[in-house]
Formats: C-alpha cells, structure tokens, sequence
C-alpha cells in the first residue's frame, strides 16, 4: 500500500515515517504543502515537527496549508489521516479532531519513553490489537496536554474514541503521571467516523528494538491490513 | 572613495572595535593611510581574537591534523573523516560563552544554529548535536537562572528544527561564576563526492546572500566575544542575536539539495563577523577577491549604515558562490522553501575586500592584510613560576561514612543524573539514536549502512587547573574512553580551548601546556584533531575561568549490532576491573565535596598503558565477551560501579582487596573508593568469559580483576558500603532538582 507523507516547512517526522513505512514494507510518498495531489495514497500521515516554526499555537498555521484542503476532503471521504506529534495539533486545529494540545503541564518540552494502553480496538489503526495492549511509545514535545471540555470529554469516552491513554510501564492507570498532564490521560482520539487519528506519541521510532522498541510497527502493520482487507478505502467502522 | 569620514582613531574608537594601539599603527603602516571608519571596524572584527586566532594560532600548529581518515582538517568550517562506504562524517565544536553570560536562551540557541550551519555548509546532513556545559554553583540564583536559560535554548533551537541532541556534559564549579560556557559540537554525513567547501574561485562569479534579512543584531559580536566581560557587559545585550531555528531548518533543506550540485562552487555560512567575515574569508581561501555591495542587501529594518550591515551578525543566513548563468535556477530552489536571496557580491580576480553602496565605494582593503595581517601575540612574558601544589588537608573531611559519601557524591550536581536535562532535549529524531544519553558516549547509526558513530565530549577543568598540560591529555583519555566503552574506535577530535585573558603570562602558559597536552595524548592514541575552536578572554573584573579544555571524540564501530552499554545486565554475571588500582584523591569530585578544595597533583597518566586499555576493551567487545563497559571517571571506582547499577537497574556485591582493614574513608578508604586513577574500566560479563578474558587482557598487558558479582537490589562493597538501590536512585536523580 501507499502512505503520502506531509512535509510542511519545519516538519521533521517525515523522513522517520518513511523510514518505518519502507521497513514495513510499503512504498512512501511525499506530499509537498504546496501541492494538492495525495498522489494516490491510502492513508496520509502529518508527521511531527514545528509546522511553519509554531510560533503561533502549534498547527495553527498549517492548517491553511493548499495540501489540508486536500486532506479536509481525503477524511471527508472516509480516508484514512493519522496525525502523529504536530500532525495531531494540526488535525484539532483543522477541526478535523475535537479539542486541543497545550503546554505540557511541566512548562518543559518531553522526549521520553511512555506506555500506551489501547483503548479500542475499532480503529483501521488499533485493529490488531487487543483491547488493553501496552505500547511502548516514545513522546517528544512541549506542547502535548490534551484538553477539551467535559462534555466532549465525556462524549469521546461514551462514543469509545479514545485511541490510547498514557499508562504507567506496568500497565496501570497513570492516574496524571503523564509526560504533558493530558485529561484523562488521553494520548490520542480518533474522529467520529474513525478514520481520523491524532496521537502526540511517535509510532515511527518505535519500529525496530535497536532504537528500544518495536511497538509502533504494530500500528503501521494495522494501517496496511485494514487497506488490503477493504480496497484503498476503509469501510467506516460502526461505534 | 567618497561619502566616508577618514578618521584618525581615538582610543575611544579603538576600544570600540577592540583593536589595540599597536594593532592599528601596524594597519596605518600596511596600508600606507588611514582606515575609514567602516574600515577601521572591518579590520577590528577580522582581527578579533575570535575570527583571526592571533593568541593561539601559533600555538596551535603542533596538533597532530593528519590520519588514513582524515578528509579536511583545520581551515574549513569543519573537519571531515572517511567513515567507509563512501561517506564522510563532518563535525566541529564551537564556543558560544560571551552571548550565553549575558543572554542564556538567545546565547545557547544561536550556538546551536551557529555549529549546524557549520556543518550542513559542507553539503553534510547534521544527525547530532551535543553541548558540554559549564556553570558556577547551582545553589545561587543567578546561575540557576543560566543554567535554564542555556538548556532550554537548546532544547529549543534544537528541538525545533528537528536534529538530536544527543549528548554532552555538564559541570559547575566556582570558576565559572561570572563567565559561563557553552561549547556546542554538531556532527553530519554526507556522501564524499558531495562534501562542499567554501572556497570562491572564478572572477566574475555571483555572490548570493540567502536566509534571513539583515538586522542590526549582533554588531561587533566577534569582538564583544574576544575582550574580558564587565560590569557594563549587560549593556551589550544588542550584540547577542537572536535565533530562528524554523528559518534555519528551511535554509538546511534547501542547502543540503544543492549538496554536490556542479551550479554551487561554494558555500559558506555568515558567523562571527558576519557579511565581512564570511565574504573575506571564502574569497581569501581561493587566493581572490571579492566586491560587496550592501545596498542589495535585503535589510530588516531602514537607515542601516554600511557599516551595520557588514557587522551585523543576525542568524540563519549563507552565502552561495555561482556562476552568472546558474544564478537564478538556484535562486528557484531557495524560491521552494519562501527563502529569500540576494545577489550581494562579486568574485575579483585580484586579492582586494572592496565594499559599496550602490555607486559609492566605502571600503577597499588588502584582503591578506585584512584576514591574515592581525599581528600574532606571543607569549605575554615568561612562564610564571608555579608554585608547587598544596597538599589537601584530609583531616578536613566531615566524618562521612562509606554509604554517606557514596550518596553525598551521587546526589551533587557535577555526579548526580542528567535526565533532567536531556529529557528536555529531542534525542531520538531521526530515528538512529541506538544508545541514549545517559551513560558514557552516545551512539547514532548511520543510515543505509551497519556502521555507528560513538560521541562524546569530556574534559575535566579541576585537572587542567592543577596541571594544564597533564588534565588535557586526561580530557583526550576520558572523551577516547566514553568511546570505547561502546566499542567503537576513536576515529577523530574536534576541541574547544576555554580559557581566561590571555594577556596574563599564566593564562597564555596554560593555554601553551594544554595545547602541548592534546598533541602528546592525541599523537599517542593516534587520534588526529580535525576542527576547533578557541574562546579567550572568559575572564571578568580580573577574575578568569580555569583553563577548560572540550575535547569532542567521535569513534566509529563497523558494525552497530555489536555495541555495548555501560549498565549491568544479567544476574550472576561477574564484576570486573580494567586498570589499576591507586589512592589517588587529588583533584577528585570528593575532594571537591568532602574537603572543599582543589589541591595537589592530578591522577596520574601512564598514556602507554591508556593505548593498550583501549585496545583490549575494543577487542573485549568485539569478541562479543562483554555485556557492560563503563568509563571509571569522576567519583572514582564506587561511583561507576554504582551508574552501572543504576543504568541497568540492577544491584551489585563487590570486594576490594586494597581496602584492607581500612574502616571509614580517612584511613584510606577514601582514595580506594572516589578517587580517580586513569585508565580504567569497569566492566561485566559471563563467568565463562572469564578465563578468555585474562588471555585477552594478557596479551595486552593490562590489568584485569574480578571484583564480584551482578545481581540483587543493593550496591554493596564488602565490609564497606551497602545501600539500596532505591536510595542510590533517589540520590542521583535528584542532584539538579531545585531545592527551597
């Protein structure tokens, strides 16, 4: 299968993410900010990085970028678009993912191994996985503090959308013991038709047990069974 | 030359530009006239200390530059090595003291991007970055408020434009109080057929200036770093710059697609001195001249002087030497990532620094009086005597036990853990960090091949400040060690000299000694040094900072998977020593904290028996007969068994016969346990690895002894010391913590 990559001014994930989409075996395209063709790809990453410097709120700029039109209307379309990092700041500043990532609770940027616990399994990007599944995800950023309103918070619990809460090593709640004071400990959500995932864990270093883990494979491997099971286009999974 | 006043210089306008008296009558004699005043500033900032190397320049042509590996040595922007396969490892360290004294963020992060466009200038990808620190005591506001400042200038130029930092190190001694340092080193690869230098040949050839505008941040910068700092140093805070990593990692990318292009005959980044710096010197390395015209400058702000813009020294701005035709499809490739160029000058075919502004020309100087005609210096007077070295009064000492200072060590800022700093620094992008900071060098992969580059800055001021020459061939021993602990060879140095006002005999001897010391050390280990960079005058009010020697190492291993760390691994396993051991207290960490003072004579340095402890760990290593290898470096044997615990996060029981009936650390347990003796490893493996093992270490003549085992949750030394774990973990990861 084929993944576009986002390289916006300032991303610097992209060549990780290519590196983890070739190890996995799948060919890896590059989407210019500027252009508008996805390139056919299956499923688009936003990769990490400081989008257009993030001088202003994290993503706030990228969002205007002529590739996010393509991309607002690729998730429309029921593709699949995984923000990891700065692609997740990028996905709630676009709207395509509610809520918001602020400072980290510290005022310090994080780069640090953290566990992930899968929390659905209802996802093209989790469903490998078993429900409960530790991760184990390195973070890196300063601005990664989940936060929304109650009631969204509440909603995206009730609608099963939270992708993965920040765990301890042992796999038991964080209880607030997260790298950025995420709510809830959220770590990354998808969209209401679960096409769309924003995590602030980077899955690409986290493919291979040299660089610590092999963890993140596991997500990119999902990505290609759930798009060799159903054509390029996942089917919208029912909540 | 019109519009420009011809001034007969003041010692006022001299102290402006920080040229001295003589300095200047030489420039009147070699030019045959009075300097304008442009000129007169042009002169001052190339024959600053910082840019002409006047003090140590003839000093530091007995380092050992050649090697097999060696593809640029001194001379441009940074060294380079042949790794294999076709590629070359670029790198450098480089200074950024004077602009982080006064401005913490801005001075770190802009030595960050200084070192980076150092790099990717020679066509090279930076896939490291690694920052060796020195402050005053961390207990005094002040220096905590530096000691933030730099770390999070750093972490946010680094972080931002997305290469990994990946190690360094971090002292505080009272030396520093008033002057800081920040020593940040870069290293990058590039493919050998696309290294770039920055040489300007062909007359007539365009000149583009590309990155950010031209502001009036960071005039005099070169000269402001080459005099002693002051109570109105403050005032200078307009001559740090101000840093914009995201305009930086474009000015990167673009730079490094035009890596190896036949259109680029050269580049060269904007630095210290700025536009003049960087002008005169590409055209200087290729024996030719150069016409600036600043009015094609694009400026940030109006009514800049001629002046202001050659001394200006705002970041994330490069040079790029082409032909006429090839200007502007290259001007499209920066066009891609919204940069901005310009074409500023002109390629001469005569060795002249012509400057104007639109029909005016305002400056016109010999270009080897300008970039090669600064006065060298001598020494100052003759070596001082020094006195012989006080004798530490050990009586002194609180009466610690064994555990106590063991705990006291680990939990004080120069022993206590780093994470606390490199956390908030992005080590992993890039996806080839395969050993993490934290335990003695640090190691990238190099993509698209099984090799590994092992990094590691060292260099330890308590010993140079008792013995220049002596504690700069133990920074060499240290930074090569930190290497082969991983298993990778030393391959090369790259070294930042730190030191006071060398106007001071003793200062200028010292600086002498230490140069002397890396030259012995680097020629015995065979390490050649490939780049550097010296920072003088880290001196204010009369008070200077102790002779600080960095020595940046980078070893290469062949193949990445047989690397190895420095924490214990398996239970059972044995403990082990390379190296002697010796009561060697003077100059330690416990002799910093137990008796508060800095006395006597280094640790002693056998640099033959150094070179065969190398060889026979490497060996060790790639016999695959060991599963840890730990430097035995400040705090002595205790203290590396202990990190080694801490690192695998597993106890160990040990036993050293030297300790004898010698209870409580005055009656010499104290030299046993902290103190430092060179050349020394403590290292773990397999009880069948044994009898291999002292074969190995046979045949090398070193020195091997078991000491006990791996295993368990305590630290303990027979009859000696026994603490937890947990104890030891809480002691050291909460040695930089901020106490009320």
């Amino acid at each position: 299968m084929r993944f576009g990559i986002a390289v916006f001014p300032g991303t610097w994930s992209d060549r990780d993410c290519k590196h983890a989409v070739e190890l996995a075996g799948h060919e890896a395209v590059m989407l210019w900010h500027k252009d508008r063709d996805l390139q056919g790809s299956d499923c688009v990453i936003l990769p990490g990085g400081f989008s257009y410097g993030d001088y202003l709120r994290a993503g706030a700029v990228a969002r205007f970028a002529p590739l996010m039109e393509s991309v607002i209307e690729f998730a429309d379309a029921d593709g699949l678009v995984w923000g990891v990092c700065n692609g997740f700041q990028i996905l709630c500043e676009a709207h395509l993912l509610p809520g918001a990532l602020t400072r980290n609770s510290s005022l310090e940027f994080r780069c640090a191994p953290t566990w992930l616990r899968v929390e659905t399994v209802d996802t093209a990007f989790t469903g490998g996985c078993a429900r409960g599944d530790v991760l184990q995800v390195p973070v890196s950023h300063g601005e990664g503090r989940y936060v929304a309103d109650e009631e969204t918070l509440d909603m995206l619990e009730r609608e099963d959308r939270v992708a993965f809460r920040y765990v301890r090593r042992d796999g038991s709640a964080a209880e607030g013991e997260t790298p950025n004071g995420s709510m809830r400990d959220i770590a990354g959500i998808v969209n209401e038709r679960r096409n769309v995932l924003g995590m602030m864990p980077h899955p690409e270093r986290a493919c291979e047990p040299m660089l610590g883990s092999s963890d993140g494979m596991r997500l990119f491997s999902n990505v290609a069974n759930s798009v060799s099971c159903t054509g390029a286009m996942p089917v919208a999974a029912v909540s | 030359m019109t519009s420009v006043e011809i001034v007969v210089a003041s010692d006022a306008d001299l102290a402006e530009v920080a040229l001295t008296r003589a300095e200047y009558v030489h420039l009147v004699d070699s030019l045959g006239r009075e300097p304008n005043r442009l000129e007169l500033g042009i002169v001052g900032a190339l024959w600053s200390e910082h840019c002409s190397y006047k003090t140590s320049k003839p000093l530091l042509g007995t380092l050992p530059t050649k090697g097999p590996r060696v593809l640029q040595g001194p001379g441009e922007n940074a060294g380079a090595i042949d790794i294999g396969h076709g590629l070359a490892c670029v790198f450098k360290i480089e200074s950024h003291n004077h602009p982080s004294a006064i401005e913490p963020y801005q001075g770190a992060a802009t030595g960050v991007g200084g070192i980076l466009r150092d790099i990717f200038t020679m066509g090279a990808r930076p896939i490291a970055l690694l920052d060796s620190l020195r402050f005053g005591p961390l207990d005094e506001p002040h220096q905590r408020h530096l000691f933030d400042g730099v770390v999070a200038g750093i972490g946010g130029y680094g972080n931002c434009i997305g290469v990994p930092t990946v190690g360094g190190e971090l002292y505080f001694d009272e030396s520093y109080r008033t002057n800081c340092l920040v020593n940040a080193m870069c290293v990058g690869i590039v493919e050998q057929g696309k290294l770039t230098r920055a040489t300007a040949s062909g007359p007539g050839n365009l000149v583009l200036l590309v990155g950010a505008d031209t502001g009036r941040d960071g005039i005099h910068g070169a000269s402001f770093a080459s005099v002693v700092l002051d109570a109105g140093s403050a005032a200078r805070r307009p001559a740090v710059q101000v840093g914009n990593p995201f305009l930086e990692k474009c000015l990167m990318e673009a730079c490094l697609e035009l890596a190896g292009d036949p259109r680029v005959v050269a580049m060269q980044d904007l630095g210290a001195a700025g536009l003049c710096g960087s002008t005169a010197e590409l055209a200087h390395r290729g024996g030719c001249g150069i016409e600036v015209d600043v009015a094609r400058a694009s400026r940030r702000e109006t009514g800049m002087t001629p002046y202001e813009v050659m001394l200006s020294e705002s970041q994330e701005r490069m040079l790029i030497v082409a032909k006429p035709e090839d200007v502007r499809s290259l001007q499209a490739v920066f066009e891609r990532w919204d940069l901005h160029s310009d074409v500023v000058a002109v390629i001469l075919p005569e060795q002249r620094f012509v400057v104007r502004d639109g029909t005016d020309q305002v400056c016109d100087l010999p270009l080897d009086l300008l970039v090669d005609g600064a006065p060298l210096r001598g020494a100052p007077g003759p070596p001082p005597d020094r006195p012989k070295p006080a004798v530490a009064d050990a009586a002194a000492a609180p009466s610690w036990t064994p555990d106590e200072a063991l705990l006291a060590l680990l939990g004080s800022p120069n022993l206590g853990s780093r994470k606390g700093v490199y956390r908030r620094y992005d080590h992993q992008v890039g996806d080839a960090t395969v050993i993490l900071p934290g335990g003695d060098a640090a190691m990238v992969r190099v993509d698209g091949t099984t090799l590994g580059l092992a990094l590691a800055t060292d260099g330890n001021s308590r010993y140079t400040a008792l013995d220049a020459r002596h504690g700069a061939m133990i920074a060499v021993c240290e930074a090569a060690r930190n290497v082969v602990a991983t298993g990778a060879k030393p391959a090369a140095v790259t070294n930042c000299l730190n030191f006071a006002n060398p106007e001071h005999a003793d200062v200028w001897w010292n600086l002498y000694d230490a140069i002397d010391g890396i030259s012995a050390a680097c020629t015995a280990l065979d390490i050649p040094v490939v780049s550097g960079n010296v920072s003088l005058y880290n001196d204010t009010g009369g008070t200077g900072i102790d002779p600080t020697v960095v020595i940046g190492m980078v070893g290469v291993i062949n193949d990445v998977a047989g690397r190895c760390t420095a924490g214990f691994r398996d239970e059972g396993d044995v403990v082990g020593l390379v190296g002697p051991v010796a009561a060697e207290l003077d100059g330690s960490e416990y002799q910093r904290i137990a008796v508060g003072v800095n006395a006597g004579s280094p640790p002693h340095l056998d640099i033959d028996l150094e070179r065969r402890v190398h060889a026979f760990v490497i060996e060790a290593i790639e016999a695959d007969l060991l599963h840890s290898a730990h430097d035995c470096a400040e705090g002595g044997l205790a203290i590396a068994i202990a990190e080694s615990c801490l690192l695998g996060d597993i106890g160990a029981s040990v036993e050293i016969d030297e300790l004898g009936d010698a209870k409580g650390l005055i009656n010499g347990a104290a030299g046993i346990l902290f103190g430092e003796s060179q050349s020394r490893f403590v290292i773990s493996f397999a009880r069948e690895a044994l009898v291999r093992l002292h074969e190995l270490a046979g045949r090398h003549s070193v020195p091997l002894r078991g000491l006990g085992s791996v295993g368990g949750e305590r630290v303990c030394v027979t009859q000696c010391i026994d603490v937890s774990l947990a104890d030891v973990r809480c002691a050291h990861e909460g040695a930089l913590i901020e106490r009320e």
